[in-house]
Parts: C-alpha cells; sequence; structure tokens
C-alpha cells in the first residue's frame, strides 16, 4: 500500500478534506468516505454513466477518475442539486414526466443532463439523445427521459 | 475494481514532469485525462508504481494558428477541440472527429495526447493526424523530438515514444478540404473502421490526397492505393471507384465479436468513400 495523501476537495459547495490513497477512486471517495451514496457504481468500466457528477463543472465518470486528481477541484453530486426541499427543474423533470423505473441510472442520468442544460439550454431531442448517449438505462427506453429533459428545459426557460 | 497501488505525483511543470520519469524509470506512467490508462490500470492490465499527473500542466494546454500552422497542446480534452471555433474554421476534420469520440463525460477528460500515446486501434484522432500530415512533438532528457504521426503509429498500442519523453502536442498545416467518417461501435464508439481524407483541390480535380484508415488494422495507417487513385481524379464522381480496393489492400485487418475481418475489409472502402466525398463537398 502506498503513502495517503491529503486532498481537499470541494463538494457541493463543502470544502472536505481527507487523507486518501492514491488508487482510491473518486466515486469511492464519494460514497465511502462522505456517506454520499447518491452517485452510484454500475458497470464500473467508464461505459453507463451511473458514476456520473460535476467536475470543476463537466461531466465526468467519477469511475475513471482519482480522487488525489480532484484535489482543489470542485464537485458536484445529485444530493447538491435541490435547494432544500425544492427539488431542481430537472429532478421534477425526472418526477412529472416518470423518467425513471429502477432509478439506478437516474442520479447519473440528472448530472449529465444538468451539463447538457448548461452548454445548450433549448436541445433538440437528437441533441438530447446525443447528451446522455454516456448514460445507459435499461427500464425506460429512454422516451421519458427524454421528455423530463424538455420539461425541465422549458421550465428553466421560464424562469 | 481496484488498481494496483501506486505512488501519485503532481508534476509543477513538464521539466519536473521529464526530472520524475527519469526517477521513476519503467514504473512511472503519466497520467492526464486518464481515460485510456485508469480502465487498464483497473483491470490490471497495467500496474504502473508511479503516476505522474500533468493534466493541470499550462505549458500543455492551447490551440493557436501560425503562418497557417496550427498547434495543438497535448493536455487539450476532446470537449475542448470540438468547441474550437480556430478549428472549426481552419481544420474542421479536428473539431468534428473530437466531438464523435466517445460520449459527453469522455470527451470532458480525455485528452488528445493521451489518445495519440495509447493508439488504441480504434481510436478515431490517429487517423486523423496520419491523413492531415501532423506532427508529434516530443520532450524528452535529450529535448525536443518530432515525428510524422505515419511514423509515430508503429503497431497495437505501439508508437515511437520513449520511457523518458512526453507527448507535448501536435501541429498540422489548416486544412479545410479534409473529412472523417466511421462505422462505429455502439457502444463505446470506437471505430470498426474509420477513415480521414485530406485532399488538395483543383476545382472539381483532385490533385493529391492523403487517406488514412483507423480501426480496421492494428494502427491508424495510410490507405496509399486509394491516395495513388485520387491523384487526378474528378469528385465526388471519382471517390467511389478510388476507394474500392481499400480494404483488400490491407495487409492485417482485425477481427472480433463486433465485425469480422471480411466485413471489416467491406467498410473501409466504403468509409473511404464516404470521407472522400465529405471532404470534396467542402472544397
Amino acid at each position: 500500500m502506498s503513502e495517503p495523501v491529503p486532498i481537499t476537495i470541494n463538494v457541493n459547495g463543502r470544502k472536505r478534506s481527507a487523507m486518501v490513497e492514491p488508487r482510491l477512486l473518486l466515486v469511492h471517495f464519494l460514497r465511502e468516505s462522505l456517506n454520499l451514496t447518491g452517485t452510484h457504481v454500475g458497470c464500473d468500466t467508464s461505459q453507463c454513466g451511473a458514476c456520473t457528477v460535476l467536475l470543476d463543472g463537466c461531466s465526468a465518470k467519477s469511475c475513471t477518475v482519482f480522487a488525489v486528481q480532484a484535489d482543489g477541484s470542485e464537485v458536484q453530486t445529485i444530493e447538491g442539486l435541490a435547494d432544500g426541499d425544492e427539488l431542481h427543474p430537472l429532478q421534477d423533470g425526472f418526477w412529472e414526466e416518470h423518467g425513471l423505473q429502477c432509478g439506478y441510472c437516474t442520479p447519473g442520468m440528472i448530472m449529465s443532463a444538468v451539463n447538457l442544460l448548461e452548454n445548450n439550454p433549448a436541445p433538440s431531442e437528437a441533441e438530447i439523445r446525443e447528451g446522455i448517449s454516456g448514460n445507459l438505462c435499461r427500464c425506460t427506453g429512454y422516451q421519458h427521459i427524454v421528455n423530463a429533459i424538455q420539461h425541465a428545459a422549458e421550465r428553466m426557460a421560464q424562469s | 475494481m481496484i488498481p494496483t497501488a501506486f505512488e501519485y505525483r503532481r508534476a509543477g511543470s513538464v521539466a519536473e514532469a521529464l526530472s520524475l520519469l527519469q526517477e521513476g524509470g519503467p514504473e512511472a506512467k503519466l497520467l492526464a485525462g486518464g481515460h485510456s490508462l485508469i480502465p487498464m490500470m483497473k483491470q490490471r492490465l497495467a500496474e504502473p508504481g508511479l503516476l505522474i499527473d500533468i493534466g493541470g500542466l499550462d505549458e500543455l494546454r492551447g490551440i493557436q494558428e501560425t503562418d497557417g500552422e496550427i498547434a495543438i497542446g497535448a493536455a487539450m480534452t476532446h470537449a475542448e477541440i470540438a468547441a474550437s471555433d480556430l478549428l472549426r474554421e481552419q481544420a474542421p476534420i479536428v473539431a468534428e472527429t473530437a466531438a464523435a469520440i466517445g460520449d459527453a463525460q469522455v470527451r470532458s477528460r480525455g485528452t488528445i495526447g493521451g489518445s495519440l500515446a495509447h493508439a488504441d486501434p480504434g481510436a478515431d484522432l490517429p487517423a486523423v493526424m496520419v491523413a492531415l500530415d501532423a506532427t508529434i512533438a516530443l520532450l524528452g532528457p535529450n529535448g525536443e523530438r518530432k515525428v510524422q504521426a505515419e511514423d509515430f503509429f508503429q503497431d497495437i498500442l505501439t508508437v515511437d515514444l520513449g520511457e523518458d519523453e512526453i507527448v507535448t502536442g501536435v501541429c498540422f498545416q489548416a486544412c479545410r478540404s479534409a473529412a472523417y467518417a466511421k462505422l462505429e461501435q455502439r457502444a463505446s464508439k470506437f471505430a470498426l473502421v474509420g477513415v480521414a481524407a485530406a485532399l488538395t483541390l483543383d476545382g472539381g480535380t483532385c490533385s493529391s490526397a492523403r487517406v488514412a484508415v483507423t480501426g480496421a488494422s492494428s494502427h491508424a495507417q495510410r490507405l496509399s492505393g486509394v491516395e495513388g487513385a485520387l491523384a487526378g481524379a474528378s469528385l465526388p464522381d471519382g471517390a467511389a471507384s478510388a476507394s474500392a480496393g481499400a480494404g483488400d489492400a490491407l495487409d492485417f485487418v482485425n477481427e472480433d465479436l463486433h465485425g469480422s475481418e471480411e466485413y471489416r475489409r467491406a467498410m473501409t472502402a466504403v468509409f473511404a468513400r464516404r470521407a472522400i466525398e465529405a471532404a470534396a463537398g467542402r472544397g
């Protein structure tokens, strides 16, 4: 085992410092060190997107980032989206449009959608499908997820 | 999946990264976006004892144009390359190819230097760099070395890069009449076959061409038969006959559950034609 090294990561607006082994993946730091279990481990091979978080504002698969690489960075997870009891428009969209069934992919799917709408506030259906192509859902067939993101985009445009 | 334990050092400069590489010897690997290396480490196909993080180095960043020559720093991500207005205008093939790599999450972390140094047989950018006759810039203990892309890619996952050298960037001449077309593996977006064509056009006639394939074989390489057939061809009509034998001319062709050798040879001709037609449409 190699020597633990100190890291400080701003997670959901709160500075979190820890000593970590360099091989600790960001997703395990979030889930096991910080108990933020909203970020899921799916395939663990950089494909399914269940572990997607925002790393310095860009979507990233946290199973393919070492926690030490994120030292000094800002991370946003699904737990950091809602404003108190008020759901983020994307969370509300998934609720209203039935954008999930088992829910396993949902946190990563929503974080990808946050990234998509920040770069493109009014995406076409094709752009939405491309934007979430790094996130796999085995339940819904994606149609209701696309509807949920469209719902959120419309609501965010109004506010 | 947990990688083997390793020591992690974040380099503060390229010079520091070079000295750490020498210190670490064969145990040391460079890490930027990590999107080729970390998956291999998780499967324990790679077990470096020392990782030197160069991802945040400003020296390896930037996209500049000087007198028609475009330079891209090795640590630029695929997302940054895809979003570059300079590339969209002066070498659209590069921005479009970067935009078609993997997915948004992969593009936001993966870097051009990492993709070229790793040389996955299904990676997109190697074919584009060979077609553009790009120069790969390397820095080692004895100074800078420049290697033409077609010489850099040597075999599967094998490039002309010393253990003590760093890929610092690529440069190539601005080129509008170039395009990339790929048959992608639907889940990973890696190229089963991808062809990049860069044409010199005189009206509707092609005076010279560089055409390169990735995915089909062990490494990105030129399709010299197609290039020869394109010289003097009138385009787009001549694209089909010029590319007809493209796949059959390859010495070695990959075969896996996503595509047989025969299929990849056939698709090499099809995607060569598509790339040539798209490039000719830009003339």
